[in-house]
């Protein structure tokens, strides 16, 4: 039997709300419920093992930063980098998020119904089995996937033009996959585009079938829709930079 | 190379055998990882230029037979066009790139502690004989609360109402500081964590992750986290005993580092968590933090993730505004701010961040302790100054120009053997400390050289405590920022002033 705890967060600064979930935890919690949550920062920091934290709300800076294991679902908005430096474990938000997004993520899922905001997936990495994932419906900024080290980045479009430009300044590992067709001029110095081939489209699509549940519409549509990929121009985009004394 | 025509620069160093001396043990060929030996026939023959002057060779020649110079070749002296420009030039006009070097600043600028003197007593006041009485050193770093509440129990027992945050206790005023596994060698992090226990102090990790070797010496472990995020995890986080956020470093003011692929190794890619093989790049600004109001937010969430139980440091360079910078970083949080001066060392910068981007250690701890008064914030944060502290002297003066405590790194390194050769970015480092190559990395005892690291720490603290002693202090919270123990010698009225220091004679 699934034990829920409710907390309500109404007026409860963050620090004694990131306690109160901890507790529930402690207490055997395996789905917390935060209400009225409204810019409280940190939920989910550090967070580790293997519950549900269901916020209702806005969101603060730094969602699940750390986290290592735990599931977060936002019903609203997120703010500033949510999945900061996140090991493990996932985040759905169905809202929209704000500037580095999963910023230096290097494991688990990001998933954002709506868009995003600058420097999405900025110097994501990964290792051994560990590989970040972070997944947008509808559009990213500039400097998507700025630096990115490792992992998947998939911008889907759903609501319209994708806006962001200068993708993949510095990229030098991992591979970000847009719907539909991006423009040269979009791309930044170090990213090039490369054909989505039927190998990748298979490693993709158990990904969009998942992002489509969550959300709850068809994923056909998406698995059979046309990609661009773009992947690192090198592996060292700065070693032609130095020489030595 | 037919497309330019500069041929080869004049020797950095000659290496040349005392031929009677020598009896071809061939220990210089087995010892020198440049290549600058090789056994031919029954004669070792010499290619100096590919010496580094790491003095590896004339350490284990038995019969001091190698003799080393520096610039055998000279060039039209000329106090301008010094051969160091002259020879830059010539290395950019073959390559078209930014020159790197290992180690710290070489520029020939005046070191502001040297023209610092320190104060003894003579008839007024006596000195204190440290072998009769006490001379405290302990030292506690982080957050001291303004002023104490108390609060009477109902048996009329007074107990403490302030509920104090988390501090670092220190026996010395010495820290070792954060250099990375990666740029140095496992053995060289476990000489410093068993030397950091020995002692009672902290060593810092740098920003290349914790090898599991040192989880045993884990309570005595700062870790840092840097813009690369390498090796940062929650665990890592909980792991250490307290977390430096590196803003920024010496060597480099402004920018970011990358260790490059030839360093990431398997043990090196597991720490870091990155593939091995690949760059490691750390990015110029921490990309969630792209303000001063952004700071405070990372603070927090690294407080977060730790329960609030552990100091949280920042690790900031010297530059222009050190003052406002070190004030702003107070506001965010922190308990500890770590200035570094722009001598600080580093396996890798680029030359011309590294000789002309910055300011002295010297004037950055005293603006920022001034600063830190002036705004009521001194108790909020401990000062710790470093890059380029040499000597027991270096310590004392930048506790009287208002640090708590000092990190070394470079004089640690030394300890261990390492001649500040400046080739840390090859790879090769003959004495074990700066590179992955095993066979290298095990000419470093860890015991061996945890001794000796001790031993430097150990014969600094009973200096500071003689000097402290001859001047009459008895605990270092009376030599905190503590000027008037200290006179400028040649310094100019501007800097005195900026010091807060008075002349010699006043």
């Amino acid at each position: 039997m699934a034990k829920q705890i409710t907390i309500d967060a109404k007026g409860v600064d963050c620090t004694s709300l990131n306690q109160q979930i901890r507790e529930a935890l402690k207490d055997g919690a395996d789905e917390v419920v935060v209400n009225n949550v409204l810019g409280q920062r940190f939920i989910g920091d550090g967070l580790r093992g293997n519950a549900t934290i269901c916020v209702h709300g806005v969101a603060g800076g730094d969602l699940a930063m750390f986290m290592s294991g735990p599931t977060v679902v936002v019903h609203g908005n997120a703010e500033h980098a949510p999945g900061n430096t996140m090991d493990s474990g996932k985040v759905v938000i169905h809202g929209s998020a704000g500037d580095a997004v999963a910023h230096s993520m290097r494991g688990g899922k990001v998933f954002v119904r709506g868009d995003i905001g600058y420097r999405g997936g900025i110097h994501m990495k990964q290792y051994e089995t560990q590989r970040p994932i972070l997944v947008v419906g509808g559009s990213a900024q500039m400097f998507l996937g700025e630096y990115m080290a490792g992992g998947l980045l998939i911008v889907l479009g759903l609501d319209g033009v994708m806006k962001a430009r200068e993708i993949g300044s510095g990229i030098h590992g991992g591979e970000i996959v847009v719907r539909g067709d991006v423009d040269d001029t979009c791309l930044a110095a170090g990213a090039k585009k490369v054909p989505l081939t039927d190998e990748d489209r298979a490693r993709i699509v158990p990904v969009l079938r998942e992002f489509a549940e969550d959300f709850g519409f068809d994923p056909e549509p998406l698995v059979n829709a046309d990609y661009t990929r773009i992947v690192p121009a090198s592996a060292r985009p700065f070693a032609g930079k130095y020489t030595w004394e | 190379m037919s497309d330019c025509n500069l041929g080869s620069m004049p020797l950095r160093y000659r290496v040349t055998i005392d031929r009677d001396q020598c009896m071809e043990c061939g220990r210089c060929v087995d010892n020198c990882s440049y290549g600058v030996f090789r056994q031919d026939g029954d004669k070792i023959l010499i290619n100096s230029r590919k010496c580094t002057a790491c003095h590896r060779c004339i350490t284990y020649c038995p019969r001091d037979a190698i003799m080393l110079a520096e610039h055998p070749c000279d060039y039209r002296s000329h106090p301008v066009w010094n051969q160091q420009v002259r020879e830059s030039i010539y290395n950019q006009a073959r390559t078209g790139k930014i020159i790197l070097a290992g180690m710290g600043s070489v520029a020939n600028l005046p070191v502001i502690f040297d023209r610092l003197m320190l104060d003894a007593c003579q008839v007024t006041t006596p000195p204190t004989d440290p072998l009769r009485e006490p001379v405290e050193l302990r030292t506690y770093l982080g957050k001291k609360p303004s002023k104490l509440d108390f609060r009477q129990k109902a048996n009329g027992d007074v107990e403490l109402a302030t509920e104090l945050t988390p501090n670092l206790m220190i026996e010395t005023p010495i820290l070792l500081g954060h250099m990375s596994y990666g740029a140095i060698s496992l053995n060289a992090h476990l000489a410093m964590a068993r030397a950091a226990q020995e002692v009672g102090t902290f060593m810092g990790t740098g920003e290349g992750g914790l090898h599991p070797g040192l989880y045993p010496y884990q309570d005595r472990v700062i870790v840092q986290v840097a813009s690369g995020r390498f090796g940062v995890n929650v665990d890592y986080l909980n792991r250490g005993a307290a977390i430096e956020l590196k803003l920024g470093q010496g060597a480099k003011p402004g920018i970011g580092g990358h260790l490059t692929g030839e360093k990431v190794s398997k043990d090196v890619s597991k720490t870091r968590m990155i593939p091995q093989g690949s760059d490691a790049i750390s990015p110029a600004p921490h990309h969630d933090i792209y303000g001063i109001e952004d700071l405070p937010q990372l603070v927090r969430s690294v407080k977060e993730a730790t329960g609030w139980k552990k100091p949280i440091f920042a690790k900031i360079a010297a530059v222009n505004n050190n003052a406002e910078n070190v004030a702003a970083v107070a506001r965010s949080g922190v308990d500890a701010i770590a200035i570094d001066g722009f001598r600080g060392g580093t396996g890798a910068a680029p030359r011309v961040f590294r000789d002309h981007v910055g300011i002295p250690i010297e004037v950055a701890i005293a603006t920022a302790d001034k600063e830190l008064r002036k705004q009521g914030l001194r108790n909020e944060v401990s000062l710790i100054a470093c890059g380029s502290i040499r000597e027991s002297a270096d310590v004392m003066k930048a506790i009287a120009l208002g640090a708590d405590a000092v990190y070394i790194a470079t004089a640690a390194l030394a300890a261990m053997g390492c001649r500040v050769c400046g080739n840390c970015y090859q790879g090769l480092c003959p004495w074990g400390i700066a590179t992955q190559r095993q066979d290298l990395v095990d000419r470093l005892n860890p015991d061996v050289a945890s001794k000796q690291v001790a031993n430097l720490i150990h014969a600094w603290t009973l200096e500071i405590t003689e000097l402290m002693g001859a001047a009459g202090i008895t605990s270092i919270e009376s030599l905190r920022g503590n000027r008037d123990r200290l006179r400028g010698y040649m310094l100019d009225a501007g800097l005195l002033d900026v010091l807060d220091v008075k002349p010699i004679g006043a």
